[in-house]
């Protein structure tokens, strides 16, 4: 390919250019603005949450269905809001094409409409928490997993099939970005950029849109199903008609489990890139990890009825779904253990990425053990639906995931802003929400353990101690969270300009061979790659 | 200006699209498709203790013996009285046994119900064969109507083969009526069922 293509490198008004967008790096900004105002609205909610678990009782909460909206649309926004824009739709379009020596995505406009879907699904599901769900309360209280026949009969009110519409059109916009991914993937990496050349980040994306290709519109098929039961009649999950709800079940969790590798494979790439920029050494056995990611996204789709093993099935069944969930910790285990051998004999520096990254690895071991131990029919039998479920799957999304953004984010920050951050206020950012998230969701592991259930407003006095601490790393999580704010707004305030390859040696992708912020368009002549 | 990419790039793209969009339309395609799979799949492996229905009685006898417990559950919405008339029978493998259950519907209205069932344990689904069951057809319980209703099954010779089931001595079978909001024309009526039960008089119950 040459350099033939028709240029104009000034930059739209402001209406055109952040409504109309059709630049990459522009939709990845709005992706992660979306991205971190759903996360505070999330959190607010999870704040609330706990402040009323603080204590035995009725805090802050009058009735057990608004406790459950609000754990609801915790989660709903968190996993499709906050986690999926800013790691796919965030970092996904700013860094893919950048780090492949693409000049933009393969289809700007569909990225411009996948983008724009989103908004109108949060509106949908913001919409749902205000208007009525059942005789008990407003919104919808039947959780992130929307059972049958607690989601049909139910809740007869208007507010779940606003929910059914908000997550239709939220799966909608990632099945188009994963076209997207995936066409720019294939068709427009750079002269001599292989397969096997390509960025771990690349590959991350790469698995995690085949994920989304193949999981979403089964999601997609099991809502509609939920939505036609609801209002024309059908009987798919209705066993008075013939349907089982149990289906339900499988349909969610066949794109359920995916879902969670959805939500932390890119991260695994940012994390690879990392470590690997600040021990400056290559990433140890790239091929490896790329080829875990591969087993990792093929194999999570045959695991899921791992979370329904007290549906009653049969003994064999239980065997099989334990095995092949146990067989995940082996490509997840090659991760972790390159990561360690990249690091090995490096010549390490803990800046703050670097410390994200490490504790990244940290907390996805912690909670990846509690998923082996979780894997287990029979001890899942003893702590299915406590807290220990909660704690771990936080583990690994809560403090895996996020702290896979929050590195990323504290990486580029420099190249997507042009600005350098006061490291100061970004360490107290990390180290309040590092404190602060394990205060919050390590008690939570004893708590399981003791048999305290989740989706329960009050509980008894037994369980007051660690629900009491659990709450108290709320507050210090918060204070992190007003950190982040805090030095986001410093760096822009202040303005320290940044360096094209701010990071130095180790840092040798090609978004840094770019100017901070990258121009407009980028790549005019195609980087070639030896 | 967006970036133009050339066409070559443009006819490569169409087919990565092409086939994406196709992968994504299929798995779409195979959500809805579960429900038949899904139905047709239990009834095979008997998955969620789903029964077999034969269509003749049973030829062959062992001298291995179950017991065969009734459950009898109504949804909230349904206000009728239903119960097995024995709480357990003890059958040979093989044999073909008859049980009933009687139905009363207290309301001031008809009504039209439904059973779904299942056996406990799962394992043991795929060697419950019922020949007729009142589960089979939606059933027409007049006001104040109480109804005896047959269930004729066998558990399979076939059990004993299995290992899996060699400390199986108890299996459950259960029903749970629900209403039927929009019921069909050939819901059974006193009639239907008085038919029903004569046929089953002439059925030899000691083979």
């Amino acid at each position: 390919m040459s350099n033939s293509y028709d240029h104009d490198d000034g930059k739209p008004g402001f209406f055109a250019r952040w409504f109309f967008s059709t630049n990459h790096k522009d939709i990845g900004t709005l992706y992660l603005i979306f991205g971190i105002l759903s996360g505070l609205i999330g959190g607010f909610l999870s704040f609330q949450m706990r402040m009323e678990l603080m204590e035995p009782g009725f805090q802050i909460f009058d009735n057990p269905h608004t406790f459950n909206m609000y754990v609801s649309m915790h989660g709903l926004l968190m996993i499709f809001f906050l986690v999926m824009p800013s790691l796919i739709g965030g970092f996904g379009n700013w860094f893919l094409p950048l780090m492949i020596g693409a000049p933009d995505m393969a289809f700007p406009r569909m990225n411009n409409l996948s983008f724009w879907l989103l908004p109108t699904a949060l509106i949908c599901l913001l919409i749902s928490m205000f208007i009525p769900g059942n005789p008990s309360g407003d919104g919808f209280a039947g959780s992130w997993v929307m059972y049958p026949p607690l989601s049909t009969s139910g809740h007869s009110g208007p507010a779940f099939d606003f929910v059914i519409i908000g997550l239709l059109a939220a799966g909608f916009s990632s099945i188009f970005g994963a076209i997207n991914f995936i066409t720019t993937i294939f068709n427009m990496r750079a002269p001599g950029m292989t397969m096997h050349k390509m960025p771990l980040f690349a590959w991350g994306i790469l698995v995690t849109a085949f994920l989304l290709l193949l999981s979403l519109p089964v999601l997609a098929a099991a809502l509609f199903m939920l939505f036609f039961d609801r209002n024309a009649g059908t009987g798919f999950f209705d066993a008075a008609k013939g349907g089982d709800p149990e289906m339900f079940q499988h349909l969610f969790w066949f794109f359920g489990h995916p879902e969670v590798y959805i939500m932390i494979l890119p991260a695994f790439g940012i994390v690879s890139h990392i470590i690997s920029t600040f021990s400056r050494k290559p990433i140890f056995g790239y091929l490896g990890m790329a080829y875990a990611m591969v087993s990792i996204g093929v194999v999570g789709f045959v695991v899921w009825a791992h979370h329904m093993y007290t549906v009653g099935m049969d003994v064999d069944m239980k065997a099989y779904f334990l095995a092949a969930t146990l067989i995940i910790a082996v490509p997840t285990g090659i991760k972790i253990f390159s990561w360690l051998a990249t690091m090995w004999g490096g010549s390490i520096r803990f800046a703050i990425p670097m410390q994200w990254a490490l504790a990244f690895i940290f907390l996805f071991v912690v909670g990846g053990v509690t998923g082996v131990a979780l894997a287990n029919a029979g001890y899942d039998a003893a702590v299915h639906d406590t807290y220990f479920v909660v704690a771990h799957f936080h583990y690994v999304l809560s403090l895996g995931a996020v702290f896979g953004i929050f590195a990323g984010f504290t990486y580029w920050f420099g190249k997507m802003s042009g600005y350098l951050y006061n490291k100061y206020l970004a360490a107290a950012h990390f180290w309040f929400f590092f404190i602060g998230v394990n205060l919050v969701f390590f008690p939570q592991h004893f708590l399981g353990m003791q048999g305290m259930p989740r989706r329960y407003v009050d509980y008894p006095a037994e369980f007051e101690f660690y629900n009491k601490m659990s709450s108290y790393g709320a507050i210090v999580t918060l204070i992190g969270v007003l950190f982040f704010l805090i030095w986001v707004a410093e760096a822009f305030i202040v303005k320290r300009k940044a360096g094209d390859n701010y990071w130095g040696e180790g840092a040798n992708t090609l978004e840094w061979t770019l100017p901070s912020p990258p121009p407009f368009h980028q790549f005019n002549t195609l980087p070639r790659i030896k | 200006m967006p970036v133009t990419p050339p066409s070559d790039s443009k006819k490569a793209n169409a087919k990565v699209v092409k086939v994406t969009v196709l992968i994504a339309v299929a798995m779409l395609g195979l959500g809805f498709a579960s429900k038949p799979l899904y139905d047709t799949f239990c009834k095979v492996t008997g998955y969620a203790g789903t029964t077999r229905v034969a269509l003749e009685t049973s030829k062959t006898m062992l001298e291995r013996e179950i017991t065969v417990r009734f459950d009898a559950n109504t949804r909230n919405d349904l206000p009728w009285t239903f119960k097995p008339e024995a709480v357990s029978v003890k059958v040979k493998l093989g044999q073909n046994a008859l049980a009933f259950y009687t139905a009363k519907n207290n309301s001031v209205v008809p009504i039209v119900g439904t059973a779904s069932y299942n056996v406990s344990p799962i394992k043991a689904a795929p060697y419950f064969s019922k020949v007729e069951c009142f589960c089979f057809t939606e059933q027409r319980l007049e006001p104040g109507e109480e109804v005896r209703m047959p269930v004729l099954f066998f558990v399979d010779t076939l059990l004993a083969e299995d290992e899996r089931l060699d400390e199986v001595q108890t299996i459950t079978l259960s029903y749970t009526f629900h209403n039927v909001e929009n019921p069909g024309e050939d819901a059974y009526t006193k009639e239907d069922r008085e038919k029903r039960l004569n046929d089953l008089q002439s059925v030899d119950l000691s083979q």
